[in-house]
């Protein structure tokens, strides 16, 4: 019997190639292509006035210089057009979008105004610098308060700086307010962020004049989407645009967004100059030209009962997109609906504004809203059980959808535009295994000793509830070749989540064949040209199942074909080892290879083992060799479209000592329970929530993009922008918990996304915890933390009502 | 005069017209040579020039270590170097410490304790613990997690790096019997 592959937790098949340096990345490309460089805009707002480029057209190597008048004198395509809208919403009622390079006006610091290209990125950096562009300079619109205020424009056609308002209501909130014993208020900040890949961004063109075809690399999220948005803006026929996401050194969310400027703008120089040209983006560019996301300013009131369960809740916030939203208002829509997370909440009405500044734009982040959704619920739950003196665990379990209530249905609508309805979940199992993970009572009590002898040590908890696997849908296209090996390619992309290897266990589970003869691939648009694209925690969902049902096709058809061989039933054969047999008389064989051949009738042998395929060899001449609704070849395609999203979640617990000195946080225990239905492979699983949960470490204690008022980016470095090293993150434990999801005959949910989620709740619980006064913003330096304490100590800041009763206690 | 390094001629670029020098290295054991700009970075000149793409370019400003190669044996950030200025040295890149067919402790190790994701900051992670245990051949957990903390991952979150700088360890150990054991 082949052993089951699906949920083993077997080594990577792409390593071998990565740890050895033969991986191939974009800028491990195009070796001869051209270089682009840009002149990026050092204003955040202003008009632009006159390009010189006098002194550049002197520098040698140099090969051309792109302005937007040269986009709007282009013949051909729709270059000079802005970039498209990707997801229009109704609430979404000033939507705008950037030039592929800039047209007149400039909305942040770091948006393209002139492209170079030159025979190397030495030259091409040396030509950009000496050209002169005079620009006007407007007052820029920096960070959420100055945008509400509307005192300046970012968009002088937008005077309120709103972009969109959506309001959803569920229940009568106003009514439920009413009947509420106990009401809080909280106001939660949530500063900015960005994936920050290890890799950038990077597009490689190749224009075959010959046959008009364009061939482009692009270290992307999306290659179907960047290959028909490039098709759209250089007027090509689909069939002549190929995109091919390589190697992609991490994603994280922001090499969804497209197609990025560049992403335009090589492969129509390209054309232009019937030459290659690559872009490689660089660290600083990255930075200040590509997306940001997490800043949002939250009111919230809550209206509870005496044991602490939601009756109402009124959520309010303001979400800062930067100065255009190509990607719509899918992160603060995710905000509003997955804030909920594992609780009912009673009567529920929120409402967010989403605001122009004259900053990098913001496209989802991994997570996408949801750390500030989870951020903002769970410091309610935490000032609910404060405000009663209760348990935080008792509160947050009191407020559990239960399991008898899946599917739960949120009536609102969610970030696919489906009903938000949970489709599974066991939350009370998961805490109940988080408290065993961590030891609650005991690490409760642990801490309280510690406490009383001086240290300042706090217990944070935070649950989380995440979509996933969001449509339309993944398809997959299954091969087995005359060989026996099996081929799997599905169209969305791989950034390092192990696609190659989670893959090819389904596929070869399916097809009964060994792990090392299946060989996948995914972002190529020459091998699969249907697909969406890799974020929300969709690509096992998504393209696991397409793959487990064209697999389940190939394995249809190579039963019948072998049945038909062996004179045996179909149903009485079995595939193992990649052999076709009669199940319990294994004699009666066939290779998988051997029916492959058989699939395809032929009339000129090629080898020696597709002589059986020959006109003269096959037997039956009853009917025509390619049956009425069969194809030659053992093949199959198949997609998999789901109603609606799958649920996961999550609940993770951190326990902190802060220094009573320098107020530097320290992580003392990082548990992390995680129900993303069965796992594919554990180590890949758990490789994404420790990554998930550094990132949101990051996020919760270091990480924050620090604009001045002018709208310059302070700290657009490695050196100044603070990710964290292996010495800043914890060591992780995790357990899991698999409930399976109704949706998909697999069973699974996204996992991608979840670890990241509730860092800046469980971080500001602990902390809140260990100092005994309300934290309301993240992240949170020591300095900050240190300014906290003082202003506590002052009066400003609020203790917590703990604080007072174990005062009581003392006394 | 164009400028010349160590008493080399300087010839031109044709396209560019920059003043080129030669540079010879011995890279992953190969005498290698190359005429480049002065301004050429190691890494450029590792990843184009000589087409070794292994090393990683992450940030250019010294900081992330993706760039990181062994230069004499030391780790050292090819970002930060001019070609020129390590001309006659030697230098070992990733593809220098083993390959798929015959890898070096420290690669099995990241494959089997699933110690990359993305890949792209992984050479530098590679290269550093290989230079490490040459020096430590066996860290504890902490000193491992030191070691390697002056390089950024944005995937992993360091636990199972840790864990394949100690699995490296233990498989440098197994591959070269103690005295023990003889
Ligand atoms: S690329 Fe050299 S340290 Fe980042
Ligand atoms: S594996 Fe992706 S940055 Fe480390």
């Amino acid at each position: 019997m082949t052993s089951r592959l699906f949920g083993e937790p077997v080594q990577r098949v792409e390593d071998a190639q990565l740890v050895t340096g033969r991986g191939h990345y974009l800028d491990d490309l195009g070796h001869d292509a051209l270089a682009a460089a840009f002149v990026r805009s050092p204003h955040a707002h202003a008009r632009v006035l006159d390009i010189d480029v006098t002194a550049a057209l002197d520098v040698e190597g140099l090969v051309a210089i792109y302005t937007y008048d040269d986009l709007a004198a282009s013949p051909r395509g729709t270059v000079a057009e802005a970039l498209p809208l990707l997801i229009p919403h109704p609430a979404l009622h000033a939507p705008r979008t950037g030039y592929a390079l800039a047209r007149e006006e400039v909305n942040h610091v770091g948006e393209a105004v002139v492209m170079v290209v030159a025979s190397d990125r030495y030259v091409a950096e040396d030509a950009a610098e000496r050209i002169v562009v005079t620009y006007g300079v407007l007052p820029p619109v920096v960070g959420i308060e100055a945008a509400r205020s509307a005192e300046r424009r970012t968009h002088d056609d937008v005077p309120d700086n709103v972009a969109a308002h959506l309001l959803q209501e569920v229940g009568d909130v106003q009514a439920a307010f009413a009947g509420s014993p106990r009401t809080l208020e909280l106001d939660l900040a949530i500063q900015r962020s960005a994936s920050m890949p290890l890799e950038g961004k990077g597009v490689y063109a190749r224009w075959d004049a010959e046959d008009g075809s364009m061939r482009v690399y692009s270290s992307t999220q999306t290659s179907t989407s960047v290959r028909a948005a490039v098709a759209a803006k250089l007027d090509l026929p689909l069939n002549k645009v190929d995109c091919i996401a390589p190697m992609v050194g991490g994603g994280f969310g922001v090499k969804i967004v497209h197609p990025w400027p560049e992403e335009v703008l090589v492969p129509w120089a390209a054309r232009e100059l019937g030459r290659e040209v690559k872009w490689v983006e660089d660290r600083r560019e990255h930075f200040v030209s590509s997306a940001h996301e997490r800043g949002q300013l939250h009111t919230i009131k809550v209206g509870f009962d005496d044991d602490g369960r939601l009756l109402a809740l009124d959520v309010r916030f303001w979400h800062d997109n930067g100065a255009y939203t190509p990607y719509g208002i899918i992160v603060p829509i995710i905000t509003s609906t997955q804030l909920l997370g594992p609780y009912k909440p009673g009567a529920y009405r929120v409402e967010f504004w989403s605001l122009y500044t004259n900053t990098v734009i913001v496209t989802p982040y991994r997570g996408a809203g949801r750390p500030q959704g989870c951020f903002a619920m769970e410091r309610v739950m935490d000032a609910i059980a404060d405000a009663l003196g209760l348990d935080r665990a008792e509160v947050r379990e009191r407020n559990f959808i239960t399991p008898e209530e899946m599917p739960y249905d949120h009536h609102m609508t969610f970030q696919d535009g489906r009903p938000l309805i949970y489709d599974s979940g066991d939350f009370p199992a998961t805490l109940a295994k988080l408290r065993t993970l961590i030891g609650w009572d005991d690490t409760l009590a642990q801490v309280a000793s510690w406490r009383a002898a001086g240290r300042r040590v706090g217990v944070g908890l935070a649950c989380y509830v995440e979509g996933t696997g969001v449509g339309p849908y993944e398809g997959a296209h299954v091969v087995v070749e005359t060989s026996g090996k099996v081929k799997v390619a599905t169209g969305l992309t791989t950034q390092g989540q192990g696609h190659f290897t989670s893959f090819a266990q389904i596929a070869a589970d399916e097809l009964g064949v060994a792990l090392e003869d299946v060989e996948v691939v995914t972002g190529d648009t020459r091998r699969f040209g249907y697909a969406v694209g890799t974020f929300a925690s969709r690509a096992a969902v998504m393209s696991g199942n397409a793959i487990a049902f064209a697999a389940r096709s190939v394995r249809e058809k190579a039963l019948r074909i072998a049945g038909d061989a062996l004179e045996a039933d179909p149903g009485d054969l079995e595939i193992v080892d990649g052999v076709v047999r009669v199940k319990g008389s294994p004699a009666a064989s066939i290779p998988l290879a051997t029916v492959a051949v058989l699939s395809n009738p032929l009339r000129y042998a090629f080898d020696e083992a597709s002589k059986a395929a020959t006109q003269f060899a096959v037997g039956d001449t009853s009917g025509p060799p390619v049956r009425e609704d069969d194809e030659p070849g053992l093949e199959g395609t198949d997609y998999y479209s789901p109603v609606g999203a799958t649920f996961a979640n999550g609940m993770h617990a951190v326990v902190v000592e802060t220094d009573p000195e320098t107020a530097e946080i320290k992580v003392l225990r990082y548990c992390v329970v995680h129900d993303c239905g069965p796992l594919i492979n554990p180590l890949i699983v758990e490789g994404q929530v420790h990554g998930g949960v550094a990132q949101g470490v990051g996020g919760a204690l270091y990480e924050r993009m620090e604009y001045d008022e002018n709208g310059q980016l302070l700290n657009a470095s490695f050196m100044d922008f603070l990710m964290p090293y292996a010495s800043e993150i914890p060591h992780i434990e995790i357990d899991h918990l698999e409930t399976r999801s109704p949706l998909n005959p697999l069973g699974i949910k996204g996992a991608g996304e979840a670890g990241v989620i509730p860092s800046a709740a469980v971080f500001a619980s602990a902390i809140e915890d260990a100092e005994g006064f309300v934290i309301t913003a993240m992240p949170i330096s020591p300095s900050e933390l240190f300014d906290l304490r003082r202003r506590h100590a002052a009066g400003e800041v609020p203790s917590l009502r703990r604080e007072d009763r174990r005062t009581e206690e003392m006394r | 005069m164009p400028a010349t390094v160590s008493g080399m001629t300087a010839v031109h670029d044709t396209t560019t017209g920059e003043p080129l020098h030669d540079v010879r290295l011995r890279v992953n054991d190969v005498w290698q040579e190359a005429r480049v700009p002065a301004r050429r970075l190691l890494s450029d000149f590792l990843r184009h020039d000589l087409r070794l793409t292994g090393t990683h370019v992450g940030c250019e400003h010294g900081v992330c270590g993706a760039c990181t190669v062994l230069l004499d044996g030391a780790p050292v950030r090819s970002c930060l170097l001019l070609a020129v200025t390590v001309s006659g040295q030697s230098v070992t890149t990733v593809e220098g410490l083993g390959s798929p067919e015959a890898m070096h402790p420290v690669q099995q190790a990241f494959r089997e304790c699933h110690g990359l994701q993305c890949g792209f900051c992984t050479p530098g992670f590679l290269t550093t613990a290989a230079a490490y245990l040459a020096q430590h051949p066996s860290p504890t957990e902490a000193e491992a997690r030191e070691a390697i903390s002056g390089n950024l991952c944005r995937c992993t979150g360091y636990q199972n790096i840790v864990r394949s700088v100690l699995r490296a360890a233990e498989i440098a150990r197994e591959r070269t019997p103690s005295a023990s054991d003889r």
